[in-house]
């Protein structure tokens, strides 16, 4: 899949600026992460992950800086020296690059689990039904949900939900997967079910990842690098062996023991 | 009562016209309401000014003068201004545009109760927005709209009853003609309100019908049977608990049913 | 626009319309009070079961409220015995049609107070009516005061109707100048102005109560 030269960052920020009201959440961040990375995102709440995340979506709009996917403008560009919005057609051709799965899972009530996955790939690739129905059988295959395929959303359990929502995201084929607290609405003793499935994709694609989770261990499992956020800002970044054996920065360190004495 | 009785029977076919000027008058006004809605209640909560200031305006305005004022309006006034329209068609255009205006916030209030996260959703599969509403915001909020539409299916239906005014021949003509005939104020108006109200009856059931059926789409109903809403539950003025049945729809284990007791 | 619009004519109606908008106002007030106490005494009753009377109500209530209030008014006008002045009548249909809906909104009120309540009663050992005077009714009251304001709102723009039995009020006073004069465009869109003037404003103070009161 990743047919890119190395040196193109998958996802790049440059200076961009996030102001909720009179709140400055991002303020002039600059990251990039490259092709195959998979960095997980963690900081305290209200630290600006889940912005970063929501950003790359298009879920917020940003307030100034550039946002590039593969090197291509997104949200925004510079025209000679005027900052730009991007129109919806332009942004909905890199936005199919992009794919999300949600901390509520968002899966739509009205549709059974099979036409939640073969919507998009349908309506939004041009996928013929048949196509769409016989990959959204593969990937049910591999979240383990081949039985309910048929079932209405409604029915499913929450971790079920969370599995077949990762489908769905799967099934448009994308280059990045945004992952925002995908354990966080579920009861403790499913969560293993779902990060089992995300632990499989890792090990099985070269899909770009960023994540936010409080999820440690799987962090440390599944990610090469680990940034910290406070303020909006990044303090600390490392491979997960690192900074969670060793962090160099104080703030890092209480989180870290904030976080496992929980 | 029996000589009253015949005259109702000679009277039968013109109850047929009747009938079919009041339902012309609900169907096409109630046709052209849920166009007036749809365009105005999405208007009214776009983020470009020019699209929402017209809308909140025009809603407002429908909604502030009185259907009475609007319908005569039409009628009377139009035509000086060089636009002059057949009864019938001024009987719609008032109920469409005066219901209409109603109706859009239903449809505003509606879509906006639809949670958030079905439109990121939506927008994370890069669907379009119109694909987006059609296939997935607009199925979940009309289930939360059609007992507030039922609501005004039957104001709107009342309200065609002033077409008589403006020279129909609706079913409330019918009934000051039938008066006429048989001299028997309590009969003619029983009958002529027994109809209005067989009308506004099977229209409800029909509504009914669409919201089970809805609700059966979006799992909030076992796929069959069930106890049906009574007639007062479908004249409900407000729908049935907006929160548990959002929360219905996303918590696992189907939505709570408590609300379905008839009282 | 100014050869078909004569302000001229505009001020000679105004006066009439002014006069109108008082009998429209003293029609909304009194249909008001008279839906919300019938209304309180609907929704009390058919909460209570007894064997026929409240499926008795129950129709009369779905009756009432699925037929035009136009028909009624002109029903009930005609069997009055002409003693009986044409805006009583008026008052007391406009009353009874809103308090059909007014049943509704007391139900939804009394259904909103918290359980606790009842409990809480109950473990203090209060008399049912005692119960019910003090405690229920008086949060359930508050619950429906914006739906009160609402049907308030929507009465007022309803009195036209009051034509039809040859109440002059404002419509009225409107449609008489134009069948006097054949001009309808002054009286009538002034009409339309002025229950604007009066209905936007009030129903911007509801939705400020709504608010307050969520």
């Amino acid at each position: 899949m990743t047919s890119a030269p190395g040196d193109v960052p998958a996802i790049e920020f440059r200076d961009v600026v996030k102001r909720f009201g009179d709140n400055v959440v991002l303020d002039g961040l600059n990251f990039s992460v490259a092709q195959g990375d998979r960095v997980t995102l963690i900081g305290p709440s209200g630290s600006g992950k889940t912005t970063i995340l929501r950003l790359l979506m298009t879920l917020e709009e940003s307030n100034g800086g550039l946002i590039l996917i593969d090197g291509d403008p997104y949200t925004h560009e510079y025209k000679g020296k005027k900052w730009v919005e991007i129109p919806e057609k332009r942004r909905r051709q890199v936005r199919r690059r992009v794919g999300m799965v949600f901390q509520q899972f968002n899966l739509f009530p009205n549709m059974t689990v099979l036409e939640n996955i073969i919507e998009a790939p349908m309506h939004v690739l041009g996928r013929s039904r048949k196509d769409a129905i016989a990959r959204a059988e593969e990937l049910l295959e591999q979240v383990g949900m081949t039985e309910k395929r048929d079932f209405r959303t409604t029915e499913l359990s929450g971790g079920q939900q969370q599995r077949v929502a990762i489908a769905r995201a799967l099934a448009m084929d994308p280059e990045i997967l945004l992952l925002d607290e995908v354990t966080s609405a579920l009861d403790p003793e499913i969560v293993a079910d779902v990060l089992e499935v995300l632990r499989d994709i890792a090990k099985n694609t070269d899909i770009t990842m960023l994540l936010v989770t409080h999820e440690m261990q799987f962090a440390r499992e599944v990610s090469n690098r680990v940034l910290m956020f406070d303020h909006g800002r990044i303090i600390e970044e490392a491979p997960p062996e690192e900074i969670f054996t060793d962090p160099r920065e104080e703030r890092t360190r209480e989180f870290l023991s904030a976080v496992v004495s929980n | 009562m029996s000589d009253d009785l015949s005259t109702v029977f000679d009277r039968l076919p013109r109850l047929g016209e009747s009938v079919l000027v009041t339902l012309e008058l609900t169907i096409g006004g109630a046709i052209l309401a849920m166009v007036v809605a749809l365009v105005l209640g999405f208007g009214s909560r776009t983020r470009t000014l020019w699209v929402r200031g017209p809308s909140r305006v025009i809603v407002e305005f429908f909604r502030g003068t009185s259907l009475v004022v609007q319908l005569f309006w039409i009628f009377y006034v139009l035509p000086e201004f060089g636009f002059k329209m057949e009864a019938l068609a001024v009987g719609i255009v008032a109920l469409g545009l005066n219901y209409g205006a109603y109706a859009a916030e239903v449809v505003r209030g509606s879509i906006e109760s639809v949670p958030a996260g079905q439109w990121e959703a939506a927008t994370a599969l890069n669907l379009g927005w119109f694909h987006r509403v059609r296939r997935v915001i607009f199925p979940q909020a009309w289930v939360l709209m059609i007992p507030m539409l039922t609501n005004l299916l039957i104001q709107l239906i009342k309200g065609s009853a002033l077409a008589y005014y403006i020279t129909l021949h609706d079913l409330n003509y019918w009934t000051t003609e039938l008066r006429r005939a048989t001299n028997e104020t309590i009969f003619a108006y029983t009958v002529g309100l027994l109809v209005y109200f067989a009308i506004s009856y099977v229209l409800t059931m029909l509504m009914n019908w669409l919201e089970r059926r809805a609700k059966r789409r979006l799992g909030q109903l076992p796929p069959r049977g069930g106890s049906l809403p009574t007639v007062s539950e479908a004249l409900r003025l407000k729908p049935k608990d907006q929160t548990e049945q959002l929360a219905g729809a996303v918590a696992p284990g189907g939505p709570s049913r408590s609300k379905e007791v008839s009282a | 626009m100014s050869d078909i619009w004569d302000w001229d004519r505009a001020w000679e109606v105004l006066p009439d319309l002014l006069e109108g908008l008082k009998i429209t106002v003293f029609a909304t007030v009194v249909g008001m009070v008279i839906a919300s106490i019938l209304g309180l005494v609907f929704a009390l009753v058919l909460r209570k079961h007894v064997p026929v009377l409240t499926k008795l109500l129950k129709f009369v209530v779905d009756f009432v409220r699925m037929t035009p209030l136009l028909v009624q008014l002109v029903f009930v006008y005609l069997l009055s015995p002409p003693e009986i002045p044409a805006l009583a009548i008026g008052c007391v249909v406009l009353g009874i049609h809103y308090a059909t809906y007014m049943s509704e909104v007391y139900r939804a009120g009394i259904d909103a107070v918290p359980p606790g309540q009842w409990e809480a009663a109950t473990a203090l050992n209060l008399p049912k009516s005692r119960t019910w005077r003090a405690v229920i009714l008086p949060q359930a009251i508050r619950n429906t005061l914006p739906g009160l304001g609402n049907y308030a709102i929507s009465m007022f723009k309803e009195t036209p109707f009051l034509f039809a039995i040859s109440v002059v009020e404002m419509f009225s006073a409107a449609q008489r100048f134009g069948a006097n004069t054949f001009s309808y465009i002054e009286p009538i869109t002034m009409v339309g102005v002025l229950f604007l003037l009066v209905s936007y404003p009030t129903s911007l103070l509801v939705r400020r109560m709504e608010i307050r009161l969520a």
